[in-house]
């Protein structure tokens, strides 16, 4: 009995040996067999203890085939591709070291550094529903910290966000201490000067010759003087801007704004394109490329849209002048804040706390037509010359810290909202105030604290479709008169029944002589 | 958006200046589920908010088995009450184009009133009638979400799929644009009843697939759209495509993120 168990036993031992030899027969085409696969498949059925195995085994069975077959590799490997992320993200990276040398400056750091507090910005924007995301703020406020470090700058504020079609620009507001942050404009005049001289030179040999015998006539136009544009830190330029495309790429300075760039940056309507050095092809002609546009922008949303609580500035008593020259305010140290609900419902109780740009394109008025101290011969002359000459009226604008109830309406919309910015919370809300002429700036109060930021495309309401400016007609290149007008000729009836009454009229004065010569003779 | 996939989409679309407040995405979260179930939607989507002078509307919509046809739009002043909007059709657009300036109000019962006269009957029998349009701001609201609808919306190519019954339906394979074809204009479509796909001679639709291309292609608008990389942190980029031609979206991210 036991033999026959025993050579049972190793019989089906052999049966088995021999069966698994055949599951190890790697397969012609795949090289793999039957019994390493049915291994791998089951261990892996123990790992993952899948719902319903027995549905999913011939899926499972398929991947495992699938996972299984390795893939050639290449001689060539990858070159590593850089895209544009890849570039973003390392020029970003800088962002987020910390410059050496900065170990031992804690406490002036947080004394006095003039970088202000974005995420406190970002937090209070973003309860009102306006923000650019958390990481981005983030990331503007490590650029806005590497702009302070390298720039000495007194004031910094987080201006805001202009979309262009390329791409954005980030903009922040820097006040520079006294006598500091002067730009280098000598060079670029020197150089346009040496232009000028060297060309006049070459023409003149070539068109003297002709010019001496008949002179071309010349223009009696004398262009309208040019508005001077006002010096560094007062009225418009009171701030200088710096502006870059991502946080993390260096911040480029914007140059001062003149007169000329803001008037006709108020009639022309453009998109930004992005890149500062895009000209600007209009009519009006704009003086200048994207550049001074931008900062034109720049100047008028500023002086019509940033706002504080009543209260927060005042002037300084020193300045006991004019009521409409006050050009500066200062913090008000026993400011308390205004209840929030005060502040959504009434615009009594918000400020403008920068000046209002003139139909000039100045804060302070400039008459341009004043002649200069070399014709002055005597003040009794001066004054009769004064009053003959169209002396143009001074333009006033509302004086500063100015309440927004005073603000115009365009269209019959009222140019702010106000609204609070939760209706179930009211106690720990904050008030928001939203500008319907500019769409894009927004305000905010709370408590003691506020702000005013601008993201947007950089163009003002205007309340109906825009129409570009038409060219003026072709002016008249000579006068009209008699000697030059056309007339149309005579027909031959016309010719001839003029030339009949000429003859009538000599036969009768014929006559008349005849007659006459008859009586002298008679005499 | 989707409703289940609002709260970090919404982190992508910032760019744009505009987010919603948190508490309003709290409130959002709740009551777009609510919306789902009440309306028997099968997805439901945060189209987006419109600013007016007094109050802002939030508006949602809802889709059911087909994509395109059937969505209903709703409204809310405050994220959680919605009203549905009425649907908007050839004569709501003609008289919204005619009665409605400026700025929506903020108020949804407000009416625009425009007065015409107009001259009826032919020589010595003309009359003058004064013909008074007078339309509701919520009419004006659907056919503001209807025209920048048929403008603006945008979506992947690949991310939609149409059926041989004509049933247009999400498609569960899409696994996102390759970042070099994500470049390319001519890989989103807009999201509407296709206007120039049908005037195609045949050799240029032999190689679009009927299943993925059956709409317009952006690449093929007057004027121009441009195309800017913003956020191009990640290797999938969240992208803003500006069209010059609406004021009020002036971008829009894919509807599947």
């Amino acid at each position: 009995m036991e033999i026959t168990e025993e050579a049972l036993n190793s019989e089906r031992l052999q049966a088995a040996a021999r069966f698994k030899a055949f599951m190890m027969k790697n397969s012609t085409k795949t090289n793999l067999n039957l019994y390493d696969h049915l291994v791998r498949l089951l261990t892996k059925v123990m790992d993952e203890r899948p719902e319903n195995a027995v549905d999913v085994i011939e899926d499972m069975s398929r991947e495992l085939k699938g996972s299984i077959l390795q893939e050639k590799q290449d001689t060539l490997r990858d070159s590593p591709s850089s895209s544009a992320a890849l570039l973003l993200a390392e020029q970003q990276k800088a962002l987020f070291t910390r410059a050496a040398g900065d170990e031992g400056d804690h406490e002036e750091d947080l004394v006095e550094s003039p970088l202000p507090n974005v995420a406190e910005l970002a937090f209070f924007f973003e309860q009102a529903g306006v923000g650019l995301g958390r990481e981005e703020m983030h990331r503007v406020f490590l650029a806005l910290k590497q702009l302070v470090d390298s720039q000495c700058l007194l004031r910094c504020r987080f201006w805001g966000k202009i979309f262009g079609t390329h791409s954005n620009y980030l903009v922040a507001e820097g006040e520079f201490r006294e006598g500091e942050g002067e730009e280098e404009e000598g060079t670029e005049q020197t150089h346009e000067d040496e232009e000028r001289e060297e060309e006049p030179e070459e023409d003149k040999d070539e068109t003297e010759l002709v010019e001496a015998a008949d002179p071309p006539p010349k223009s009696t136009y004398k262009p309208p003087p040019p508005v001077p544009k006002e010096e560094n830190h007062t009225g418009v330029n009171k701030y200088t801007y710096f502006v870059c495309q991502e946080p993390g790429m260096p911040w480029v300075r914007l140059p001062m704004v003149t007169p000329a760039q803001i008037t006709v940056a108020r009639q022309i309507r453009r998109f930004f394109t992005g890149r500062l050095d895009a000209p600007v092809v209009s009519y009006p002609p704009f003086p200048g490329n994207e550049t001074n546009y931008l900062r034109a922008q720049i100047a008028r949303i500023s002086a019509g849209t940033h706002v504080s609580p009543l209260g927060f500035y005042q002037f300084g008593e020193d300045e006991g002048e004019d009521d409409g020259l006050r050009d500066s305010y200062e913090e008000n140290p026993n400011f308390e804040g205004i209840n929030v609900n005060e502040m959504a419902e009434s615009l009594n109780l918000w400020v403008h706390h920068v000046q209002h740009i003139l139909t000039q394109g100045r804060c302070v008025w400039v008459n341009v037509t004043k002649k200069s101290a070399d014709d002055v011969d005597e003040d009794a002359e001066d004054e009769e010359r004064e009053e003959e000459s169209d002396e143009p009226e001074p333009e006033v604008g509302p004086p500063l810290l100015t309440p927004l109830s005073e603000d115009s309406k365009i269209n019959d919309t009222l140019p702010w909202s106000t609204m609070i910015s939760s209706n179930l919370i009211p106690q720990f809300s904050i008030a928001v105030l939203r500008s319907n002429l500019w769409p894009g700036a927004y305000a905010y109060a709370s408590g003691r604290k506020f702000g005013n930021i601008y993201i947007g495309w950089g163009m003002k309401y205007i309340g109906e479709a825009y129409t570009p400016t038409i060219l003026p007609p072709p002016q008249n290149e000579y006068p009209s008169g008699p000697e030059i007008t056309e007339a149309l000729d005579p027909s031959v009836e016309e010719e001839q029944a003029l030339k009949a009454a000429l003859e009538e009229q000599t036969a009768a004065l014929e006559e008349t002589e005849d007659l006459e010569e008859d009586e002298e003779e008679d005499d | 958006m989707d409703s289940e996939s609002l709260h970090y989409s919404l982190d992508l679309a910032a760019g744009n200046g505009l987010t919603l407040s948190s508490e309003q995405r709290a409130a959002l979260q709740t009551s777009l589920v609510i919306l789902k179930r009440n309306y028997k939607f099968s997805r439901v989507l945060f189209w987006g908010k419109i600013m007016g002078i007094k109050c802002d509307y939030f508006i949602a919509q809802g889709v059911e088995d087909d994509e395109m046809k059937n969505k209903k739009s709703l409204y809310s002043l405050n994220c959680m009450d919605w009203h549905l909007l009425p649907p908007a059709t050839e004569s709501m657009i003609a008289d919204v184009a005619l009665a409605a300036q400026g700025r929506f109000t903020g108020d949804p019962s407000h009416e625009y009133e425009h007065t015409e006269t107009r001259i009826k009957g032919e020589g010595d029998d003309a009359t003058e009638e004064e013909v008074t349009v007078k339309v509701n701001e919520a009419s004006r609201l659907a056919t503001a979400v209807s025209n920048i609808d048929k403008d603006a919306s945008v979506v992947p190519r690949g991310a939609f799929t149409k059926s041989p019954s004509g049933k247009v339906q999400t498609n569960r394979s899409f696994g996102g644009l390759d970042p070099i074809e994500a470049a390319k204009l001519r890989n989103y479509l807009h999201f509407r009843e296709p206007v120039n796909l049908k005037k195609k001679s045949i050799l240029e639709m032999s190689h679009l697939n009927p299943a993925i291309d059956f709409l317009d292609p952006l690449s093929e608008d007057i004027p121009k759209v441009t195309i800017s990389f913003l956020k191009e942190q990640w290797e999938s980029p969240a992208l803003t495509i500006k069209s010059c031609n609406e004021t009020f979206a002036l971008n829009r991210t894919p509807l599947l993120l």
